[in-house]
């Protein structure tokens, strides 16, 4: 790969991307290829956007991806994978859980926001919470929507298992690749379907 | 050899400990908090949390005289407070090495304001390294312990933000880090013309520090961590269109914009290498100086006549991306395409859901109080649903600008201005103010929101939370023998349950009628702290000692 692959990963404070990105970054590096992450601790975890840069390639300079040119954006929230929609390059992938999380004094989110992702992202996985609430423990939803965006990702299933065995907290690495094991499958399946419809 | 991820934050500390370091301390406060977190634990070290930052720069340098090498680490905002100590221990020298590392907030992504401590470098004469990524987070800190003994002068590491957070690639042998133990032996050698800083003592160090300034300046212009890339294949005789000084995380940006253009990168930013800088200027059309915040290096070079482009074409404000990066070197990159259009939901950030401590913040908006705040999670108080903050500046300033503002108000107003503080704020720099007030006769009510730790950097203990670095057991500040030993007047004192909405309201109204200082406590673990004691089994023991100061501590109650 000569090209640096970039994905963003986005979400609110308490979802789980710091963990996500960081096993998405050794994963990666676990594959033999320069990587660099990057994100704002602080103010974020209170309830504010999170979000992390994650880079690889033969050769990354910059921690920080430019605006406009992420590949694959993996959001936690709805309305999250629309703030950041403007930093993927045209012809992005996305995936995003459909599980809103509405800010404080927000009643609720505009009609069509679904539609508005689907023009912004030809290619797009949506993961419905009804798909993964009974099968999916909260605790590894994170792990779950990084399988999801692993059909978009040019990375081994294997480099991601040996991630998880590695940075999961104690005792959760199994649940964890199941979880991961489960978005895959859930994404497969719609991109498949998409295709037969198509 | 193998590669592992490191944080900008870990890489120092592992860098420090493989330097043989055997004192870190600090202060919490984003984004340097991680640095001593990683350190803590690490065999041959002892790390603590310091009650503030003036505290952790003198223990340093007490330590380093000592001859141990020692690592302070603080927030930019952080050194505000250590300068006392810093521009005199400039003076001092250190015997073994110091470093102390500023991170820098560009962009105030968790800060009150965007400073750029390079100048701090400047001001107390003092050499600062400053590093783009993990690996050289890690060689660099090695470096800056290095300079500091061959220097005799305490070491700046300057991080910002961008590289604290950022994760890269590092190279450690297969049997993992080594550590190799300092060159010094340890003992204080008594040298009071270099230690004891009276005026007589103090005007020849001022001299020593020239001296040794002047051996800095020739020893940077070979020093490993500045180099100049030249594209492959240029003559040596050939004259570039263009090429760019820079240093840090902006050199990434220049390094990803702008492959293969000649860049001067420093990694010593203070003081500046002054013939590598012609050198390198003599051989570029046109010179670029990509630098964030202040004109540091654009000025010098400007000074020294060397023609240069910064701050005309970047911008001064914020943090630099790729993007601003290669505008300003009039390389731009294709710009985004992707348009939402639906309106974004704004998401801020808030007190947690179930914080303990919102009712305080809906309680003085409902009783009108002009409230005087402070830094931590409760600056929080000032956005919606609370909108109850009127002034925040730094750290411990709620208690003496309360005071400030309550000499000039007019009738109407007095009486009407409550100071609101967090635990570790008030350990750091509250109890002061507290004193001052009390001391000198004032009035005011002022508020300490107890949540049981340091949350806003992540849980980090404090003087009143019962713990030390690392969760060891240690004495918790004891708020009535303070407020004894202060003359605070009986009846003065009154702890509450923050789950108690009515002692609360009932407690800030009977208050508000007493004149004096008054000292209302809050008591409320944090959550998220809750979470990690009940892991720990400590939850039932500190909310059993919380609970036994409330009863002792009646609103109107006289101390037991």
């Amino acid at each position: 790969m000569s090209e640096v692959f970039n994905v963003l990963l986005v979400g609110v404070g308490g979802q789980g991307i710091v963990l996500s990105s960081d096993i998405l970054a050794e994963a990666a590096a676990l594959s033999g290829l320069d990587v660099k992450k990057s994100e704002i601790h602080g103010m974020s975890r209170r309830g504010g956007p999170v979000f992390s840069h994650v880079r690889f390639g033969t050769r990354v300079h910059s921690p920080v991806i430019p605006n406009g040119a992420v590949d694959v954006i993996l959001a936690m929230e709805p309305m999250e994978l629309l703030r950041w929609a403007s930093w993927a390059r045209p012809g992005a992938a996305a995936c995003y859980l459909d599980a809103p999380i509405l800010p404080v004094g927000v009643d609720g989110y505009p009609e069509g926001l679904d539609d508005e992702l689907g023009r912004l992202f030809p290619r797009l996985v949506r993961i419905r919470l009804a798909e993964i609430r009974r099968s999916v423990p909260l605790k590894v939803r994170n792990t779950a929507l990084l399988g999801a965006a692993s059909v978009f990702l040019p990375l081994a299933g294997e480099s991601f298992a040996a991630a998880i065995s590695a940075l999961a907290p104690r005792g959760s690495a199994q649940a964890n690749q199941e979880a991961f094991d489960t978005g895959r499958a859930r994404a497969e399946a719609q991109l498949k379907e998409s295709t037969n419809v198509e | 050899m193998r590669t592992r991820l490191l944080s900008g934050n870990e890489a120092v500390a592992l860098g420090a400990w493989e330097a043989g370091v055997v004192v870190g301390c600090g202060y919490p406060g984003t984004p340097s908090t991680e640095i001593l977190e990683a350190l803590a634990g690490k065999p041959g070290v002892y790390t603590e949390w310091s009650v503030n930052e003036k505290v952790a720069l003198e223990v340093g340098v007490g330590a380093a005289l000592a001859g141990g090498r020692t690592l302070v680490t603080m927030k930019h905002v952080g050194v505000n407070v250590a300068a006392d100590p810093l521009f005199t221990a400039s003076y001092t020298g250190v015997r073994a090495g110091l470093v102390i590392v500023t991170a820098d907030d560009p962009e105030l992504h968790s800060s009150q304001n965007e400073q750029d401590n390079r100048n701090y470098a400047i001001a107390a004469k003092v050499p600062m390294l400053e590093p783009a990524d993990s690996q050289e987070a890690r060689e660099f800190t090695r470096m800056a312990f290095e300079l500091s003994e061959e220097f005799d002068t305490p070491v700046f590491l300057r991080l910002t933000t961008r590289l604290s957070h950022s994760k890269s690639l590092i190279t450690v042998s297969a049997d993992g880090p080594q550590r190799t133990e300092a060159p010094l032996a340890a003992g204080f050698e008594p040298n009071p013309r270099k230690y004891v800083m009276i005026p007589g003592h103090a005007r020849a160090r001022r001299v020593a520090v020239e001296e040794r300034t002047l051996r800095l300046r020739s020893a940077v212009e070979t020093h490993p961590a500045n180099r100049i890339e030249w594209p492959e294949g240029l003559a040596t005789d050939a004259v570039a269109e263009f090429g760019v000084i820079t240093s840090g995380i902006p050199y990434s940006y220049v390094a990803e914009v702008a492959a293969g253009a000649p860049v001067l990168k420093l990694g010593v930013v203070h003081p500046l290498p002054r013939s590598l800088v012609t050198e390198f200027a003599a051989r570029v059309k046109r010179l670029y100086v990509v630098e964030e915040l202040d004109p540091v290096i654009e000025t010098q070079l400007k000074a020294w006549g060397v023609d240069c482009i910064g701050r005309e074409a970047f911008p001064g404000i914020g943090e630099f991306t790729p993007t601003i990066v290669a505008d300003g070197l009039g390389l731009p990159l294709p710009k985004p395409t992707v348009a939402p259009q639906l309106e974004v939901a704004v998401r801020r950030p808030g007190l947690c859901p179930g914080c303990p401590h919102d009712h305080v913040f809906t309680e003085l908006n409902r009783l009108g109080f002009i409230v005087s705040g402070d830094i931590g999670c409760y600056s929080l108080g000032v956005l919606p649903p609370y909108n109850a903050m009127d002034t925040l500046l730094d750290m411990g300033a709620s208690l003496t600008m309360a005071q400030g503002m309550d000499l000039v108000v007019p009738e109407a107003q007095r009486g009407r201005i409550a100071a609101v503080i967090g635990d570790s704020t008030f350990a750091h720099s509250g109890i002061t103010g507290l004193l001052n007030a009390v001391w000198n006769g004032r009035d005011g009510l002022y508020i300490v929101l107890d949540n049981g730790t340091t949350a806003m950097t992540g849980m980090q203990p404090n003087p009143l939370s019962g713990e030390r670095m690392g969760r060891a057991d240690a004495p918790a500040l004891d708020y009535e023998s303070l407020a004894k030993a202060i003359h605070l007047p009986d009846g003065h004192l009154a702890m509450v349950d923050a789950y108690d909405t009515t002692a609360i309201s009932e407690a800030i109204e009977h208050l508000s009628e007493l004149t004096g200082v008054r000292l209302l406590v809050v008591l409320g673990l944090c959550l998220i702290e809750g979470q990690k004691l009940k892991r720990i089994e400590k939850l039932d023991l500190k909310k059993t000692v919380r609970r036994e100061l409330v009863r002792n501590h009646p609103v109107g109650g006289a101390h037991v």
